[in-house]
This record gives structure tokens, C-alpha cells and sequence, in this order.
């Protein structure tokens, strides 16, 4: 049974409710050669969480976790609104640059976990807190707001009638797959997950593997910060991306990748970062306020583990643990 | 923790040298009260870390509890010590269902106490989104002498570092976190201690929210925002090891007040933006971890393979 059947059915229920309750949630219309609609929003909405969730479980299937994500977020926005904000500075010096901070920030992370042998949790706790003040000193803990098309079609944009967003979840879901599934990376990422004293037997290089995981995860965050900054044409190193790194980490699990490493799913992945942003905009359309959504994304994380776990299988059916 | 002291002193002593008046009562008062909600939650926090676990429900606990409370005296008229009676027996609660799931249905600590963040927050928006005006007699009187809350800090220590230290319960936690498949075969009651472990993380996190609640004389949902992260971060600084059985409540205490003298003394220095207060507890998060690293490398087994 693939992994990624049980949040498709999850987000299938989802999408039931709301063909009964709401039946304007399916209506898409085209307007321009454009294409809108709820079903449309929710692809979009839930972008970032997605683009960071995916780097998320690769570093999650080698049995890591990564709490820096948001702080990333914050620092490549900032860099990105600065760059953009130089007059002469040619466009794509300035999504390089911030996908180059992104990429060195994650590569850090990877260095300590990898290398330095530091516990994930605390490894990338020391980003998660020096991060936002790193990002105020580069904005001087100004907003910095700015007006170039060029950064704001990221956010705002259409490609193919669709948000540009969609695409950039699609193609990076896509490139990842493609390199985690053509090449061994799978297979060595699964296998330091699993046991890395094993994969140290095997040959394979642990630490190389972890470095390139928190690398691909700080990309992934680097690519929603352009995303969140150029939704808001602004860039706030306060609230860019505050708490994502729990959605994502959410989004994860509820795609069914253990939190213990070893074996994972994109597609799944990708499928529960859109099954919370459904929920969240069910939520948000039959008026229930927005405060339950919290307790309702806990009870689905609860839920899901506790099918996932053995000895809550046990204790279901009337056996001791 | 021997580091973590000389820190300490170190920076007292830059602070004193740079700042004249650093060295004073009100100051050593002000640095235990505007942190006592934060050693109350790191004390609780330093139990979970040294059983091997990790508990971010923390800071949601505490605005749950100050908004609960807040309402509680205005809209219920009950009187002030039923409400702080009320509030802790909420954490403990809390915290045994935390515990019951990561011992019962073994899953992970951190998944667990994520999603009861999460709970705790929704319901601490779903009591009120807007911050409420605390008028209590108690709570008033507590508020009126500076000594109150470092009294509740100090007090809170000793407490738990009798229990650690000199209680069976003590040992217990230390031999879960050392080894829980040792500790089981000893006969350390392992379900019980860890429930025991989120239960004493929710009292304290309750008792933090009440330390809240008399400090600022409010209120306020979003309360104990990211707490958890500055709890965790003083506990490491305090010389806990994140895979449990090293490390002591008085290390935790001595971390809680490095973090209290950065900020004192960038709030002194007053050209500083407050952004440094980030960046210096990062690094200095980083270089304890890395410190440790190094003790533990050439403290452990020799058949380590890498």
C-alpha cells in the first residue's frame, strides 16, 4: 500500500464535505485566459508549506528534523527585498544570492548534524533562535517593502492560467522525486535513516548524505521565502515564515513518513500540506472560527500517529503493549 | 554546568566594569523577576530533557493558563487561590495526557508535545483573542512587592532540586534518561516516571503562566510565545545534554540567568538593537553544544566507530 493513500483519502473526505456543504468550493472560473477558484486557492495558499515540507522530509527520512526552516524563510526575504531594491542589479543576481544564503544556511545545519555529530533538535535550534536576529540586522529591523514586477510575479503572477506558485511546488516535487528516485539518494537517504551504524558498514557516507539533505532543506525553505516575500511585496523578518516549520513537520507526517526515519514520500508530503490547507479553508468557509483550526490540525497529527504506531495498534484492539 | 557558571560571571564582570550601577539590588532583583516565569518553565523543561524527552507544549500551557485564569476572575467571581488551584491542576492534567501518550502508545516526545501546543494555544484563543485586565485581590497583592516572583522562582528551584537530588524520583529520571531499557530491567517504574516527567513540565508551565499573569497584571492568549525555545535553549546552556541523563536544575537556574544578564546588559547598553539578544543566545546556544561535543568525545567509550 503506497504511502500517500492514506492522506489522499484524507483530502478526498476533505473535498467530499465540501461537494455537499459548499457547492461553490469546486467552481473555477476563467477569467482572462486566467484560472481562480477555491480549489485553485488552496493549491496556492499552501505552497510555501509545501516547497519547505518537501526538503523537510528528506532531512526527516534520515532520522533529523529541521526547526530552522522559518528563520531561512526570513533571512533569504530579506536578502532577496534588498537585492531587489539596488537599482542595476540584474534580476536574477538577486534570486541567486538569496538562494545562495538559503542554500549555506541549510548547509550549515548539515555541517553541524553531519559532522560536528550534533542533535538535530539542537543543532538547527540555534538557527531557529539566531536566525530572525540575523534577519533584522540585514533589514535593520525595517519591513522592506518594494515594487519590482519582477520579484512580485512570483507571488501574484499566473503561469499556464495558474499561480506561479503551483508550478514552483510542481517542478521542485518533481526534481526531487526524479533525483531521489533515479539516483541512489533514496537508497542512502532511506539507509541512514533506518541505521546509520549499518549504512556506515554499507560504506555509505553518512555525513555527506546529512550535509546534502539540510543543504536541499535550506533551498527549499530559500525558494518559499522569495514566495512569501513576493506574496506580500514585503519583506518582514518577524513574521516571514514564523511557525512553518510545524505545519511542514506536520505536513510530513501526515503524508505518512515515520518521524524516526527511513523510508518517505514526497507525493505524500506534498498531498498533506494540501489536506491541512483544505482543512484550513473548510474552516474558514462554514465560519468556524479560525482558533479551531490548531486543535483540529492536532487531533489529524494525533490521529495519524496513532495509527502509524505499533503498540496504539495493540492497545486498540485489547492487547497489552 | 561549571561553564556555565564562569560565564555567568564573566559576564557580570564585563557588565559591572562597563556599566556603573549593574552592581546593584534593584538590579539583581529585576534580573530574577523579569525572568522567573522563564526559569519556572525551564525548571519543568530541565526534568523532561534529563528523561530523554522534549516538551514545546511549554509556552502554549503558559498562554492557556494566563487567559483561562484572566477570564476565569472575570467572568466566574471565583476567588484567586480556587483559580491558581484550578490553573495548575489544568497543567498537570495536561501534561499526564502528554505523557500517557508518549509512554502508552510510545510516540515520539517531540510529535506529541507539538500537537499539544497546538491544543493548548487554539483553546487559549478559543477563551479570548483579546487580552483581558487581571483585577484580583490576590494576584494585585502579589504584584504589589518586587520580591514576589523571585520568591516563586527560588522556591520552585529548591523544590526541584530537593527532588532531583534527594528524592528516588530523582534517580529514577536521571537512570530513564541515561538508559531506558537499563532503567526498566532495574525495576525504575519507566511508564510512571515519564508520565510523572510531562506532569511536572505542565505544573510548572502552569505556575509559569500564574508568574505571567502577576507580572504583567494580565491576561493575553498569545502569552509564552516561542517560550519553549528560550526554555530549551537555557536548559542546554545550563549543561543538559537533548538525550537525556546529564544535567542539573541548578545548571538550568545559571542558564536562565546568563540569558536574563545578555539581555539586562544590552538593555543598558541602549545603543544595541534588541536583534543582538537573538544572535548572542544563538551563539552562545552553539558554542555550549559544541563544548560538549568535545567533553563527550573524549569522556565516552573508545569503541565508538566514528
Amino acid at each position: 500500500m503506497p504511502k500517500w493513500l492514506w492522506p489522499l483519502v484524507g483530502l478526498g473526505a476533505i473535498l467530499l464535505f465540501n461537494a455537499f456543504a459548499t457547492p461553490t468550493f469546486f467552481e473555477i472560473t476563467v477569467r482572462g485566459g486566467n484560472l481562480y477558484g477555491s480549489l485553485i486557492d488552496v493549491l496556492n495558499r499552501s505552497a510555501p508549506t509545501a516547497l519547505v515540507a518537501l526538503g523537510m522530509t528528506l532531512v526527516i527520512a534520515t532520522g533529523g528534523i529541521d526547526l530552522s526552516v522559518g528563520a531561512i524563510i526570513a533571512i533569504a526575504g530579506v536578502v532577496a527585498a534588498i537585492g531587489i531594491n539596488k537599482p542595476g542589479k540584474p534580476f536574477l543576481m538577486v534570486l541567486a544570492e538569496s538562494t545562495a544564503w538559503a542554500i549555506a544556511l541549510g548547509a550549515w545545519n548539515g555541517l553541524l548534524v553531519g559532522y560536528a555529530r550534533v542533535q538535530p533538535i539542537v543543532a538547527t535550534l540555534v538557527l531557529l533562535v539566531a536566525g530572525r536576529g540575523i534577519a533584522q540586522l540585514l533589514s535593520d529591523g525595517q519591513i522592506i517593502t518594494f515594487t519590482d514586477p519582477r520579484l512580485a510575479s512570483f507571488g501574484v503572477g499566473r503561469l499556464w492560467g495558474l499561480p506561479v506558485s503551483i508550478t514552483l511546488v510542481a517542478g521542485t516535487a518533481l526534481s526531487l522525486a526524479l533525483l531521489a528516485r533515479l539516483t541512489a539518494m533514496s537508497l542512502f537517504v532511506e539507509c541512514v535513516g533506518e541505521s546509520s551504524t549499518a549504512s556506515r558498514y554499507t560504506g555509505i557516507d553518512a555525513r555527506a548524505v546529512r550535509l546534502t539533505v539540510y543543504g536541499i532543506s535550506g533551498l527549499c525553505a530559500g525558494l518559499a521565502g522569495l514566495l512569501v516575500v513576493a506574496q506580500t511585496k514585503a519583506a518582514d523578518a518577524n513574521t516571514a515564515g514564523l511557525y512553518i516549520e510545524l505545519d511542514a513537520i506536520l505536513a510530513v507526517v501526515i503524508g505518512g513518513s515515520s518521524l524516526s526515519g527511513g523510508k518517505f514520500s514526497l507525493w505524500g508530503t506534498w498531498l498533506g500540506a494540501l489536506m491541512m490547507q483544505a482543512l484550513t479553508t473548510t474552516i474558514l468557509t462554514r465560519g468556524i472560527p479560525i482558533e479551531w483550526t490548531l486543535i483540529v490540525k492536532a487531533s489529524l497529527v494525533l490521529a495519524v500517529s496513532l495509527l502509524q504506531s505499533r503498540s496504539a495498534g495493540f492497545l486498540l484492539r485489547g492487547r497489552p503493549a | 554546568m561549571k561553564v556555565t557558571a564562569i560565564t555567568l560571571l564573566l559576564l557580570l564582570c564585563v557588565a559591572a566594569l562597563r556599566y556603573p550601577g549593574f552592581f546593584s539590588a534593584t538590579v539583581f532583583t529585576d534580573l530574577l523577576r523579569d525572568n522567573a516565569f522563564l526559569g519556572i518553565a525551564a525548571i519543568g523543561m530541565t526534568f523532561v530533557i534529563l528523561s530523554g524527552g522534549i516538551d514545546l507544549s511549554v509556552g502554549a500551557v503558559i498562554g492557556f493558563v494566563s487567559i483561562f485564569s484572566s477570564r476565569l476572575m472575570r467572568d466566574a467571581d471565583l476567588p484567586g487561590p480556587i483559580i491558581v488551584l484550578l490553573s495548575i491542576s489544568i497543567g498537570v492534567a495536561f501534561g499526564v495526557c502528554q505523557g500517557w501518550l508518549i509512554s502508552r502508545c510510545s510516540l515520539p516526545p517531540f510529535l506529541v508535545t507539538l500537537a499539544g501546543m497546538f491544543v493548548a494555544r487554539g483553546l487559549a484563543f478559543a477563551v479570548s483573542m483579546e487580552a483581558i485586565t487581571i483585577t484580583d485581590p490576590l494576584y494585585r497583592f502579589a504584584a504589589q512587592s518586587r520580591l514576589t516572583l523571585p520568591l516563586m522562582f527560588l522556591a520552585t528551584f529548591a523544590a526541584a532540586a530537593f527532588a532531583l537530588g534527594r528524592r528516588s524520583f530523582g534517580r529514577n529520571v536521571y537512570a530513564l534518561g541515561g538508559n531506558a531499557d537499563s532503567a526498566l530491567l532495574m525495576g525504575v517504574p519507566v511508564a510512571r516516571v515519564r508520565i510523572a516527567v510531562y506532569a511536572v513540565s505542565g505544573f510548572c508551565a502552569a505556575l509559569a503562566g500564574i508568574a505571567h499573569g502577576v507580572y504583567t497584571s494580565s491576561g493575553n492568549a498569545t502569552a509564552g510565545t516561542l517560550f519553549e525555545l528560550d526554555a530549551i535553549a537555557a536548559v542546554v546552556i545550563g549543561g543538559a545534554t537533548l538525550t537525556g541523563g546529564v544535567g542539573t536544575v541548578s545548571g538550568s537556574v545559571l542558564g536562565v540567568l546568563v540569558l536574563g544578564v545578555i539581555q539586562t546588559a544590552i538593555t543598558f547598553e541602549g545603543t544595541l538593537s534588541s536583534w543582538w539578544t537573538k544572535i548572542t543566545t544563538g551563539v552562545l546556544l552553539l558554542f555550549f553544544i559544541l563544548l560538549q561535543r568535545v567533553f563527550k568525545r573524549t569522556a565516552t567509550d573508545p569503541h565508538s566507530m566514528e
